[in-house]
C-alpha cells in the first residue's frame, strides 16, 4: 500500500509540475514558399517576415501561445514540397502550413495536410480549385484566386473594348485554371478567344510564344502567368512592339514586385486585379513601413500581407481553442468566427474554404504619376466582397451542400 | 558466412551489417526520408550496374526512373490496379523503353553513347510535359498506396518502409549476382578491352543490350516504387538533371564499387534533405561539397575505403 501511496504522490507532483506547461499552447507555424525562383521576391522570404509580425502583433505569448517557425524551400516542385510537408507534420510536430506560392505544389501540399489533419492557410497560390473540386477541411484559401483575377481584370477589359484574346499560359495548374476560369468570363461577356500557347514554368525565352501570339491578331494578349514569368514575358513583349503595334497585354495576375521589376516606363497602364496595396489607409502604410524595413525595402505584396492576416486569424481560433493539435477543429472555429484585422478589414471564411473580402482594380501609374519609390498603383474600381469570388454554388465543393 | 549468396567474408558483413541498419533505421529515422534514399541507392545501383560494370555512361537514365513513375503512378489512380501490378507495369516499360533506346545507343561509344541516351531522354520529357496524362508540371498527384496482397495497409509508413527495403534488398542481391557471376565477368572483360573480349568470341553488343535492358528495368522499379512511396510522379523524375543525379551519387560513393552507390545515395540524399533550410544557399554548398570530393578522395567514398583496406568493395 505504501508503495501505491508513494507512486500516487509521485504522480500528483508530476501533474502539479507539469499544470503552468498545460496552461501553455505551443504552435508551430511552417513556411513553404519559393525562397530560390520566379515566386520568391512576390512571397518567399517576406511571408515569413509577414507570419512573424503577425505573431508579434497578436501579442502570441502573452495569451499563452508559445509559437515556432520553420521555413523551407519548395523549389517550385510538387515532390519536394510535399516531402517537406510530411516531415514537418511527422517529425517537426508542425501545426499550420503557410503561403505555398504555386499552384501545383499547394495541390500537393493540401493532400498531405488533409490527410493529416493540420491547418494549410493558402496565401500565395492562385488556383481556384483549392475551393472547388480539391477543397478540403483543412485548407482556407486566403488571399485571391484564379476565378477572382479573372473575374475582375478580364470583366474589365471586355468591357473597355478588348473583346478578341490570345492566352499566353504557364503551363501548370494555376496558369491552365487561370485560362479556364477568364475564359468563361470572356465567353459570358460575349468576348471571344482566338487562341492559346502555353509555355513551361520559369521560362528564360518566350519569343516564339509571342511571335504566335502577335500573328493571333488578337486585341488582347493575356498573361496567365505569374512572378518572374510575366515580367520576363511583358520585358520581351516590349522588344517584338506589340504594344506598339496595337495589342495589349492583360496581365491577369500582376503583383507589386513584377512591377517594381518592370519600372514604370514598361507597366504603365496596366490593369490588375488584387486583394491588397500597401497605400490604401493608414493601417496598411504603417506595416508596409515595418514590412519594408524588415525586407530590405521591398514593400508587400498581396501574398505577404495575406499570410499576416491569415496567421493572425488562425491565432485567434487557436487561442480560443487552445488547442492547435486538430487541424479540422481549428479551421471550423476559423470559419466560424468573423475575420477582422488591419489590412484586410472585416470578412469571413465561406464553408468552402474561400475567404471573403473586397477586392480593387488598379492601374499602374504613369512614370510622372509616381512620387515617391513603391508609389505604383491607382485604383480604379473596388469589387464588393460579395461579387469578388465565386458564388458558393458554382465551386462544385464537397463540402458545400450534400 | 560463406554460403551467403556466395560473397566473400568482408561482402557478407556489410550486407549482414546493412540488413540490420535497415531493420533499426526507422526507430531513430524518419521513414518516408529512409524509403528516398532505398529508392535512390537502387536507381544509383542499376546505374552503377551499367556505368561502373560495363563502362557504359548513359546520360539517359531518367527516362526509365520517371517513365516507369509515370505508368505506376497513372495505373495505379487512373486505373485502379493493385500496388504489385501497378510496379510491374512500371518495371515493364522501363524494360520496353531500355530495349528500344538500348538498340539505338549501343551501336556508339563514349560521349557519343551519352548524347544519344540523352537526346532520347529529353525527347520522353517533352512527351511528358505535353502528354494529357501526366499532368503537366503537376505531375499525377494523390497516388493511391494501395494494399499489399490485398491484406497489408501501405499507407502505414512503417509497413511501407518493410515492404520497399525488401525490394531493395532483394534487387541488391540481384545486382550483386549479376555482378559476379559468368556474364558480370564478360561484361567486365568488355569494359576493360572491347576488340579483346569480340576476338575470344564474345557478341559485345549483345551483352551490352542485356545489362542495359536490365539496367533500366531495375531502375524503373526504383521509378515505381518512388511514385508509390511519395505519392507523386512529376517532370523531375524525367528531367535531366535526375540523369545527372545517379551520376553524381555513383560517383560520390564509388564508381565501380558494389556498396558505392548505396553510400552514394545516402550522401547526397541527406544532403539535399538537411540542407534544405539554408535556402538559396543549397546549391552553393553543394557545390563546394563536390569539388571537395573530387579533389580529395577521387574513387569516391567507398573507392577510397576500398583502397585503404586493399580489397574490394
Amino acid at each position: 500500500m505504501t508503495k501505491l501511496k508513494s507512486i500516487l504522490a509521485g504522480a500528483t507532483a508530476l501533474v502539479a509540475l507539469a499544470l503552468p506547461a498545460a496552461a501553455q499552447t505551443n504552435v508551430k507555424i511552417g513556411i513553404l514558399s519559393d525562397m530560390s525562383s520566379l515566386y520568391t521576391d512576390l512571397a518567399g522570404a517576406g511571408s515569413v517576415l509577414a507570419a512573424r509580425m503577425a505573431v508579434d502583433d497578436f501579442g502570441a505569448a502573452a495569451k499563452g501561445l508559445k509559437v515556432d517557425f520553420v521555413s523551407a524551400d519548395h523549389q517550385n516542385k510538387p515532390d519536394v514540397g510535399s516531402n517537406v510537408v510530411r516531415q514537418w507534420i511527422d517529425v517537426d510536430k508542425v501545426d499550420v502550413i503557410v503561403d505555398v506560392p504555386n499552384s501545383g505544389v499547394s495541390l500537393a501540399v493540401n493532400g498531405v495536410v488533409k490527410e493529416k489533419n493540420k491547418v494549410f492557410l493558402v496565401s500565395g497560390a492562385a488556383t481556384s480549385a483549392l475551393t472547388g473540386p480539391a477543397c478540403s477541411p483543412n485548407t482556407i484559401h486566403w488571399t485571391y484566386d484564379t476565378w477572382a483575377l479573372a473575374n475582375g481584370t478580364g470583366s474589365a477589359i471586355v468591357k473597355t473594348g478588348g473583346d478578341t484574346w490570345f492566352f499566353l499560359t504557364a503551363d501548370y495548374a494555376f496558369g491552365q485554371q487561370l485560362e479556364a476560369d477568364t475564359s468563361a468570363v470572356i465567353n459570358k461577356m460575349g468576348g471571344k478567344i482566338v487562341g492559346s500557347v502555353r509555355h513551361p514554368l520559369n521560362s528564360n525565352d518566350f519569343s516564339s510564344f509571342l511571335l504566335q501570339a502577335q500573328s493571333s491578331k488578337a486585341k488582347i494578349i493575356g498573361l496567365a502567368n505569374a512572378g518572374g514569368d510575366t515580367v520576363n514575358s511583358i520585358k520581351q513583349a516590349a522588344e517584338f512592339g506589340i504594344v506598339r503595334g496595337g495589342q495589349n497585354l492583360a496581365g491577369l495576375l500582376v503583383f507589386l514586385t513584377d512591377v517594381h521589376a518592370l519600372g514604370l516606363d514598361a507597366a504603365q497602364g496596366l490593369i490588375m486585379t488584387s486583394a491588397f496595396y500597401w497605400d490604401q489607409n493608414d493601417a496598411t502604410r504603417a506595416f508596409a513601413k515595418r514590412f519594408a524595413a524588415g525586407n530590405k525595402g521591398i514593400h508587400p505584396t498581396m501574398v505577404h500581407a495575406g499570410v499576416y492576416s491569415a496567421v493572425t486569424h488562425y491565432l485567434k481560433a487557436v487561442s480560443a481553442l487552445k488547442n492547435a493539435a486538430d487541424g479540422k477543429a481549428v479551421v471550423d472555429k476559423m470559419k466560424a468566427t468573423p475575420t477582422d484585422d488591419a489590412l484586410f478589414g472585416k470578412g469571413e471564411v465561406r464553408k468552402d474554404g474561400r475567404k471573403i473580402h473586397d477586392m480593387y482594380l488598379f492601374e499602374v501609374k504613369k512614370p510622372s504619376e509616381s512620387k515617391a519609390p513603391w508609389d505604383y498603383y491607382k485604383l480604379r474600381a473596388t469589387i464588393p466582397a460579395a461579387q469578388a469570388f465565386r458564388p458558393l454554388a458554382d465551386g462544385k465543393c464537397p463540402l458545400v451542400g450534400g | 558466412m560463406n554460403g551467403f549468396f556466395g560473397m566473400p567474408r568482408h561482402h557478407a558483413l556489410l550486407t549482414v551489417g546493412i540488413l540490420v541498419f535497415l531493420v533499426v533505421a526507422p526507430t531513430f529515422i524518419y521513414p518516408v526520408f529512409l524509403m528516398k534514399v532505398l529508392c535512390f541507392a537502387l536507381f544509383a545501383c542499376a546505374f552503377n550496374l551499367l556505368l561502373g560494370y560495363v563502362g557504359l555512361l548513359s546520360f539517359g537514365h531518367a527516362m526509365f526512373f520517371g517513365g516507369a513513375a509515370y505508368i505506376t503512378a497513372h495505373s495505379a489512380k487512373v486505373w485502379g490496379w493493385p500496388f504489385e501490378l501497378a510496379i510491374l507495369a512500371g518495371m515493364a516499360t522501363a524494360a520496353a523503353l531500355g530495349l528500344i533506346v538500348g538498340i539505338l545507343a549501343i551501336r556508339r561509344q563514349g560521349i557519343y553513347f551519352a548524347m544519344i541516351t540523352l537526346a532520347l531522354a529529353q525527347m520522353q520529357y517533352f512527351l511528358a510535359l505535353q502528354a494529357k496524362f501526366t499532368g503537366g508540371e503537376d505531375g499525377i498527384q494523390k497516388v493511391p498506396r494501395g494494399y499489399l496482397f490485398g491484406v497489408i495497409d501501405l499507407n502505414n509508413d512503417l509497413s511501407l518502409y518493410a515492404v520497399v527495403a525488401v525490394i531493395f534488398v532483394a534487387a541488391f542481391l540481384l545486382i550483386y549476382r549479376i555482378v559476379h557471376s559468368p556474364f558480370g565477368q564478360v561484361l567486365k572483360a568488355i569494359r576493360e578491352n572491347e576488340p579483346r573480349a569480340t576476338s575470344l568470341g564474345y557478341k559485345a553488343d549483345h551483352y551490352k543490350l542485356i545489362a542495359f535492358v536490365l539496367s533500366a528495368t531495375l531502375v524503373g522499379l526504383a521509378g515505381s516504387v518512388k511514385s508509390i512511396v511519395f505519392q507523386l510522379a512529376s517532370l523531375t523524375d524525367v528531367h535531366w538533371t535526375m540523369s545527372g543525379e545517379a551520376v553524381l551519387m555513383t560517383l560520390v560513393g564509388g564508381l565501380g564499387t558494389i556498396f558505392g552507390p548505396i553510400a552514394g545515395a545516402a550522401v547526397i540524399i541527406s544532403m539535399e534533405n538537411y540542407l534544405a533550410q539554408l535556402g538559396p544557399w543549397v546549391t552553393v554548398v553543394q557545390g563546394v561539397i563536390f569539388v571537395i570530393c573530387v579533389l580529395a578522395f577521387r574513387r569516391g567514398i567507398v573507392g577510397e575505403l576500398a583502397r585503404l583496406l586493399r580489397k574490394s568493395l
